[in-house]
């Protein structure tokens, strides 16, 4: 049981209070302080600002900024935008996939890894690029993935 | 700061910014868009700070972190003045020598110079690089010289004198005039005159009326906006000042991906800094005029970028288009009239009040005016920013200053306006780059993304990543791009794995008149561009990879094998270790075979094979050759009589 702190969650909900339209400002707040929006974080949302859960959890579940599961302890992001498709993106995925044994958008059963897909995070000269942890690794081949992931706990 | 209240205060504070700044002093800019600071340009900035400090020189010597220059492929960047010295591709380890050489020797380090490929000539100036040369730059030349945390750069550079002209020396409907003879027509893919948008949002009825600017910038491998919106803010928040005098909005959104996390943290600076001076919030300049913005940050859907999925998302909804029988400058954000424009049409207006529109006609083809900025990538030599003429033609930008292929490898196509566009061949190469003959051609300008791709593109499979990438991204709301995607998804997903069959491709085709003709936005109707242009110029690819079960690029996993050729194998036993299938068997002086039962395709044994060898192939459409029986496999050493026996 991953225990979460309401409080973070009541205090971003003031930032907002009174302003129209916030919902979605208000769940990437919440997200990027807690590294997921939890069911209790949806639940004090709605009561405190007397939106229904279910639209909260349209918004929530249309948006891929916004994650309703728990993230491993490293994040690793690929670029799978066009050029980095044709530099050869495709194959770096299918390695990294191979070696976690876990899917593009899951995260490894010992909550090591979470694996994300990205389109173009605008470095298309060091293509193919993979983000770990906000540190950038260009011109990546499919030797080189073990290396990069074994520099992660 | 005091505010300013006039254009005359404005005036004079330029002529004091511009009197303090002593021109000769030394001055050190580096770019500092996020690609640069991927590639260590936040590693050579503490360098140099580090290293001024040592040599006492902090006081003497200036530093500047601009945004983006454009020259991705050859990051970080530095600019020494008052020489103008390019230095390209900086380290850490540079920084000594270039602050003691430099900065205080006056000498130029010449292996940190651009160098012609062919004549290994080196090049001082980044004007005279030919990256640069051949190119106009007048909406992103303010990225070499301004910090785009300090508003007094851009106004020592003239920032903000447009507005106080519109504002103090226009009515708004002078303002409007401009704009519609300029002919700007948007830069985010639409190509809508903007004049025409501005003025029907202007005489729509409703109050209050909203200006927008749209940097949801979603099609991969285009960054634009994003290197504007970091290094240039003010100048995208000028234009909108202007199309809000203009219009008669008195409020102004700005929607920024929250994947650009530098372009949201340097606006929101812009923003502050701008009401602390006047120029944004009441009485701006001490015309009377009163206008705000606020900043909503995206979520990661590519459809909210459309306007009125846009408009939702503002408003708090889920960011999903609505029907535009009604016109979103009628009737957009919250039902009132709603003016939205891409972040580069915005920062084009300044220009366009400053040197009229007179002059932005003369630039340009008669169908589209001015310049526009291009994100060059793919398997090009010089990947990044570049703005040109419209009518420039795709030769000129992908050969001149793109530098042509990566590795001297064959050209198949430029792929534009990304996931709404199509693929261009060879044969149209020199084609101007003009919103109305990109989609003669059966593409788009789009937002201006320049995908290059070379013989080791699969096409069909590059149909198949944008049909993919769509599908994920539709909405859903409407049947004809939901169903549509997911069975082009499913036809394209079978060729490229060898189950396709005739007929494949009149299916396609079928599925995207509906398409094209019933679905609810533009995500939808321009979804099967890819897939129709690329049937169109590369037809014989999808007939191989249907009737031949061949990938002409050797691309598509299912229908291509590796091979170790056995004459060229030098046995150096580098696959085998790499291998992570434990697939490849063999010794030292055994040639080593690849077992196709046990291969994934995962390619590391082609990556791994020392160039020089080669002996790792990739073969498709045909069966793999039987390998040789083990005794012929063992590679015997050279006799001293000479000759190699065993093969």
């Amino acid at each position: 049981m991953v225990k979460i702190d309401l409080k973070r969650v009541d205090e971003i909900i003031d930032r907002y209070k009174g302003e129209e339209g916030v919902l979605i400002q208000l769940l990437l707040d919440i997200q990027n302080e807690l590294n997921w929006i939890p069911r209790e974080a949806i639940t004090q949302i709605s009561e405190r600002l007397r939106i229904p859960k279910s639209h909260i959890y349209r918004i929530a579940s249309f948006y891929k900024a916004m994650s309703l599961n728990p993230v491993g302890r490293h994040t690793i992001q690929i670029c799978l935008g066009t050029a980095c498709q044709v530099r050869g993106a495709p194959k770096i995925l299918d390695r990294m996939e191979e070696s976690l044994k876990i899917k593009e958008g899951e995260t490894t059963p010992d909550m090591r890894f979470s694996l994300r897909r990205v389109n173009c995070l605008g470095c298309c000269a060091m293509g193919p690029v993979v983000v770990v942890d906000g540190n950038y690794y260009g011109k990546v081949t499919s030797a080189m993935v073990e290396d990069i992931l074994e520099k992660y706990e | 700061m005091p505010r300013l209240n006039s254009k005359e205060e404005l005036k004079a504070l330029r002529r004091k910014i511009v009197d303090m700044r002593d021109l000769n002093k030394p001055y050190i800019t580096l770019c500092s868009g996020t690609a640069c600071r991927a590639t260590g340009s936040d590693a050579v900035a503490a360098a140099i700070q580090k290293e001024l400090k040592d040599q006492g020189l902090t006081e003497v010597v200036g530093v500047r972190r601009t945004g983006c220059h454009g020259f991705c492929e050859r990051g970080p960047i530095i600019i020494i003045y008052p020489e103008e010295i390019c230095y390209l591709g900086v380290t850490p380890e540079d920084v000594p020598e270039i602050i003691t050489k430099t900065i205080k020797g006056k000498e130029i380090i010449e292996r940190l110079l651009y160098a012609d490929p062919n004549t290994g000539e080196r090049v001082v100036h980044e004007q005279d690089i030919p990256f640069y040369k051949y190119q106009t730059r007048l909406v992103f030349s303010g990225n070499l010289w301004v910090d785009p945390t300090n508003i007094e750069d851009y106004i020592a550079l003239g920032g903000y004198q447009a507005l106080a002209k519109a504002l103090h020396e226009l009515t708004p409907e002078e303002v409007l005039e401009e704009v519609k003879r300029a002919n700007l027509r948007g830069r985010g893919g639409g190509g809508f005159p903007a004049g025409r948008k501005w003025e029907t949002t202007r005489n729509a009825s409703g109050e209050p009326k909203y200006v927008i600017v749209n940097c949801d910038e979603g099609d991969p491998g285009a960054y634009m906006d994003r290197s504007i919106m970091e290094g240039n803010p003010h100048r995208v928040l000028e234009g909108l000042i202007i199309a809000a005098y203009a219009i008669g909005a008195i409020q102004g959104f700005v929607y920024v991906r929250q994947e650009y996390p530098l372009a949201v943290n340097n606006l929101a600076i812009a923003l502050e800094q701008a009401r602390e001076y006047g120029l944004l919030g009441e009485d701006i300049l001490g015309s009377g005029f009163t206008f705000d913005v606020k900043v909503h940050r995206g979520a990661g859907a590519f459809v909210s970028g459309e306007s009125s999925a846009l408009m939702n998302a503002i408003e708090g909804k889920v960011g999903e288009p609505r029907p535009k029988y009604i016109h979103t400058s009628e009737r957009g954000v919250w039902d009132k009239p709603s003016n939205l424009n891409n972040v580069e049409t915005y920062a084009t207006v300044p220009l366009i009040l400053e040197k009229g529109a007179d002059w932005f006609n003369s630039i340009g083809t008669e169908g589209s005016k001015g310049t526009k900025i291009f994100s060059l990538v793919g398997t090009v030599n010089n990947t990044g920013l570049v703005e040109v003429p419209m009518g420039t033609t795709l030769r000129d930008i992908i050969y001149k200053i793109g530098g042509g292929i990566r590795g001297g490898k064959r050209f198949k196509g430029v792929q534009t306006g990304g996931p709404s566009g199509g693929i261009i061949p060879e044969q149209y190469l020199d084609s101007p780059v003009d919103f109305d003959e990109l989609t003669k051609l059966g593409s788009m300008m789009g937002s201006g993304g320049m995908i290059v791709m070379d013989e080791d593109t699969c096409i069909v499979d590059i149909a198949r990543y944008f049909v993919d990438f769509l599908c994920d991204e539709s909405c859903g709301k409407c049947v004809p791009c939901r169903e549509g995607l997911k069975r082009m998804r499913e036809i394209l997903e079978d060729i490229v794995a060898g189950r396709g069959k005739e007929g494949d491709i009149e299916l396609l085709e079928e599925i995207a008149v509906v398409m094209k003709k019933a679905s609810l936005c533009a995500l939808g109707t321009t979804a099967a561009n890819p897939v129709l242009s690329t049937i169109r110029y590369f037809r014989d690819e999808y007939e191989a990879h249907i009737k031949e079960k061949r990938c002409p690029a050797l691309v598509c996993k299912d229908l291509i094998s590796y091979y170790i050729e056995p004459e060229k194998c030098i046995a150096c036993l580098k696959c085998l270790k790499s291998c992570p299938e434990g697939a490849i068997e063999g010794e030292k002086r055994v040639i080593h075979v690849i077992d196709q039962s046990k291969c994934i395709k995962c390619g590391i044994c082609y990556d791994v094979c020392p160039p020089k060898v080669g002996a790792v192939k990739k073969i498709s459409g045909e069966p793999v050759p039987p390998p040789l029986p083990e005794p012929d496999r063992v590679i015997e050493r050279k006799g001293r009589k000479g000759g190699k026996e065993g093969r």
